[in-house]
Parts: C-alpha cells; structure tokens; sequence
C-alpha cells in the first residue's frame, strides 16, 4: 500500500452529532442544538455572539476564557458546552449595568491602568469578581491577590495596576 | 485547537456509565475535563465516546467516618480544600491543594479526576502514596479496592482497567498529634511541580519515630522515600540523620533531564525540599 495512493474526498463538513443544550446565560434561558464537541467558549460566541469571551490558548493557562459557572469562576474553553446544561452562566456581558454603567470592579481596573491591549480582561474580571462573590473572606496581602490572580495571564501590564484595581474594588465594595 | 469527534452520553445511573465504557474499547471518561479537554483540544486525546459522569447518583459525597475521608468521583478539588471536616481531619490535604493549579480550575477539576490522570508531577497522587490511601473502582466484574502504591505505575498511567470507573478515593484521618507538611518548588504558581515533598510525623516515645515521606516531579510516579524515613524514624532527627536522609532521598530522582531542570538539580531540589518538610512537619508534631 503506497502512501501516495489517491484515496476519496473527504467530505466538507463532518458529520457531527448534534444534541440539544439547555442551560442560563445572563439569566436568559435557552435551548440550542449543538454537535457535541463544541467547547462552552465557542457555543458563547458562535451561537451567542457574545463575544465578550475571549479565546487565548485554548488549553486552559491563559485564562482569558474565564466565566462563572453556577456562580464560580471556570475555563469556558476547558468546558464542553454540553458539561454546562442545566446550568447558569455569566459573561463579562452580564457584569456592567444595562445602562453601560461600569461595576465597581470595571471601573477601578480603569482608574489603576489595569489594562492596555485588553484582550485578558474579561477573564480577570469574571475570575476577581466570582471570588468577591463566593462569601469566602477576601485575602487583601499581595501574596493573597496574586494567589487569586494567578490563573489569568496578561502581557501588557505587568500586573501592579490589576493588584491596585482588585485593592480599590474591594475597597469599594466593602470587602474583607 | 477543536476536540476531534467523538460520541457524548451523560448517565445518571452507575452501572449504565460501566457499560457505556465498556462498550467502546476507545471510550473515556469525563470528570471535571480540567485536563481531559486540553488533551482533547490539542487531539493528544481521541475517544470514540465520552462517558461524562457528572450527572451519575452517589458519586458527589464528601464524608469523613471511621478515620477515613472519602472522596466521591465528582467531588471538586475546591470543596474538598475547603471543607472544614476534612481540614479538622487531615490539614495536610489543604496545604497541598493550594499548589494544584488555580482557582478557577480547582472549582472544575476533581480529586479523583487528578488521580486517574496520575501526572507524575501532580500532587494528589503524591498525597494518596505518602497517606497509603486507596481507590475503589468499579467495573463490569464488580468492585475493588485498590492500594495507593499498586494503583499509580507510570506517568499518566494506573492500574485501573479501561473499562472501570474509580468511584472513590480515601485518604486516612491523621492520628492526632501526627506533624505534617508540604514543600513544594514549582517555576509559576499553579504550575506542577518540579519537585515536592510532603512529610507526616509521629514521635513515639523510646522511637522508632513513625515517618512517612513522598515526593513527585522526581520520577515516572509518586514515590516514597523510604529510606530517608528509615534513617530519620531510627535516630531522632538529630542533624546528622537529617543531612543523612537529604542526602539518601537523592538517589530517588530518576526524570532525565527536560526543558525545566536536569536531573542533578531536581535532586538539589529534593534534597532542600525534604529538610523543610521535615522541620516544618517536626515544629507541629506533638
Ligand atoms: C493550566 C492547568 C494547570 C494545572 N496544574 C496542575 C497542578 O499544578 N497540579 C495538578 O495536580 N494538576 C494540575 N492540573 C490538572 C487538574 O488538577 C485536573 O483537574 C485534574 O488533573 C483532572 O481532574 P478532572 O476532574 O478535571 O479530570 P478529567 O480531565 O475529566 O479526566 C482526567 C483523566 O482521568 C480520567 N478520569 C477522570 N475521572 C475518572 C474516574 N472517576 N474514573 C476513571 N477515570 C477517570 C479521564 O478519563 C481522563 O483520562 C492543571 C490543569 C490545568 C489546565
């Protein structure tokens, strides 16, 4: 058998199997048929649009997939979508008012300079503000920010504005 | 960067999970995915079918009974490291979780997940052979349970069969006054490790001591360090035993060389890492 051999087309589009997903996102309810293998970061901006969620390495280091899952922040692009049916999911989308007002969190990561490119923020956010969220006490040492923040990486500032920014945001909610 | 294609089934039933896995030589099972959907994104990792067992009934207990802390198949890594039972029962266990990945990976990723993965880097493995844990699996034949030092036989590689579903971990309730501590050298918070030890410590007056040492990043497994518990059990942990054990667990290193660190430095590693364990464990023994 030669290597060479001309073999049969392949065809244009797999055929997937495709099964019905319902879950929450932003507090809508929804059901869509997806092919089993899209990852929960792909069916958020492919059949959402919500683009907001942002696709870095897809292999769960960088983390500017992050979302909150059933309240706790988790890699969208380390979830299948169907892993998330029956559940609640955020985006950054949800996080600012509907009127464009910024939450707090928003806000102080633009008063800190805590991004530049921006490409890694909504990962940030939706990571910083699960933890504000979870009930756990909020550790404000620096070791214990960048224990929180080391899940998400980010390449344009070096991370003293997003520490700043977590500071003030906390300050700002009252948290400790 | 896409998983290739595969079939999806979601049981809630045990035994139907079994024979979903059984069914296809190729099927896999998807616990939190933190470290089966990266193998599948970058095709490292191809099933047929993935039996997803999160939905499947009995498997998201957490408890702590008759010395031991059972850990359910779907328990996260986050609720057990932040259980207060399991930290009055065991206060190793927390030590060592804040060093498995990060947060937002710990609220999906589970235990037993880490487990049957078996990194040989990884720390929960490394836990379950420092602890002499066990897993119970289940499979078409019935249920077994298997030790922690028989289970992790090579990097990623375990003795559970391919059509088995390990339903539980236990690890065992510290006796009280037992010392402990995790040491731990990685490069980036979060990554696994190049090197770590953990150390459990029991005096007993008139010795020998009870010691139990392990490590993992070092060889194709967790291993323990038998020797080094050996010298340290029998002479008192003067400083001479100390420098004696450093200097025996040494030879324990057996990952060539890599891109992070050869095979001389994980043993200076190593070496350094099980002295702070044992001085750390030492100050909280009782
Ligand atoms: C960026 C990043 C950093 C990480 N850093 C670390 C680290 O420092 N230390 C560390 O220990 N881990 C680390 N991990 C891995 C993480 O701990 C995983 O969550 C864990 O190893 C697997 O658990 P899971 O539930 O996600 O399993 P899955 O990804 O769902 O499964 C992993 C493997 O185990 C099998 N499996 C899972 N559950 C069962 C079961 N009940 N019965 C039989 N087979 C089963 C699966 O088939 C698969 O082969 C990291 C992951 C990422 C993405």
């Amino acid at each position: 058998m030669s290597r060479g051999k001309i073999r049969r087309p392949l065809p244009e589009v797999s055929a997937d199997p495709r099964i019905a997903v319902s879950l929450t996102v932003n507090g809508e309810a929804l059901t869509r048929e997806v092919s089993v293998r899209t990852l929960l970061s792909d069916f958020l901006r492919h059949e959402l649009g919500l683009t907001g969620t942002h696709v870095g390495c897809e292999h769960g280091v960088c983390g500017a997939c992050t979302v909150m899952i059933d309240g706790v922040a988790a890699r969208s692009c380390l979830t299948l979508a169907m892993q998330a049916s029956g559940c609640r999911v955020r985006t950054i989308e949800s996080v600012a008012a509907e009127d464009g007002t910024l939450h707090p969190l928003q806000e102080a990561f633009r008063d800190c300079h805590a991004l530049q490119c921006g490409y890694c923020t909504p990962g940030f956010i939706m990571n910083i503000l699960s933890h504000f969220e979870s009930g756990e006490p909020v550790d404000l040492s620096e070791e214990g920010i960048r224990d929180v923040l080391s899940g998400n990486l980010c390449r344009c500032t070096g991370y003293q504005g997003i520490v700043a920014a977590y500071r003030q945001a906390a300050a700002r909610l009252a948290l400790r | 960067m896409k998983p290739s294609l595969f079939e999806y089934a979601a049981p809630r039933k045990l035994d139907e999970a079994v024979a979903l896995l059984a069914g296809d030589p190729s099927a896999m099972v998807l616990a939190g995915g933190q470290s089966l959907v990266p193998a599948l994104n970058l095709r490292l990792a191809a099933p047929g079918r993935l039996v997803d067992i999160q939905h499947v009934e009995g498997l998201h207990a957490l408890s702590v009974a008759n010395g031991w802390i059972s850990v359910g198949a779907m328990v996260r890594h986050r609720t057990l490291e932040l259980s207060p039972e399991v930290q009055r029962a065991n206060p190793l266990i927390r030590a060592a979780m804040a060093h498995v990945a990060h947060i937002p990976i710990r609220t999906r990723g589970t235990v037993v997940g880490s487990l049957c993965h078996a990194d040989a880097a990884a720390e929960m493995p490394m836990l379950l052979v420092l602890m002499d844990g066990s897993v119970v699996a289940q499979g078409p034949q019935g249920r077994r349970e298997i030790a922690a030092d028989a289970f992790f036989q090579f990097h990623l590689t375990t003795a559970r069969a391919p059509d088995e579903i390990v339903v539980e971990a236990r690890f065992p309730v510290l006796p009280p006054g037992t010392g402990w501590a995790f040491e731990e050298f990685a490069r980036r918070r979060g990554d696994y490790a190049l090197a770590a030890v953990g150390a459990l410590i029991r005096r007993r007056r008139g010795g020998p001591h009870a010691v139990a040492l392990a490590a993992c990043g070092i060889a194709s497994r967790p291993v323990r360090l038998r020797l080094a518990e050996k010298i340290l059990a029998e002479n008192d942990f003067s400083e001479a035993a100390l420098h004696a054990a450093a200097e025996a667990a040494r030879d324990s290193v057996t990952a060539p060389d890599d891109a992070h660190a050869t095979t001389a430095y994980r043993r200076h590693l190593l070496a350094g890492l099980l002295r702070r364990a044992v001085a750390a464990a030492l100050s909280r023994a009782q």
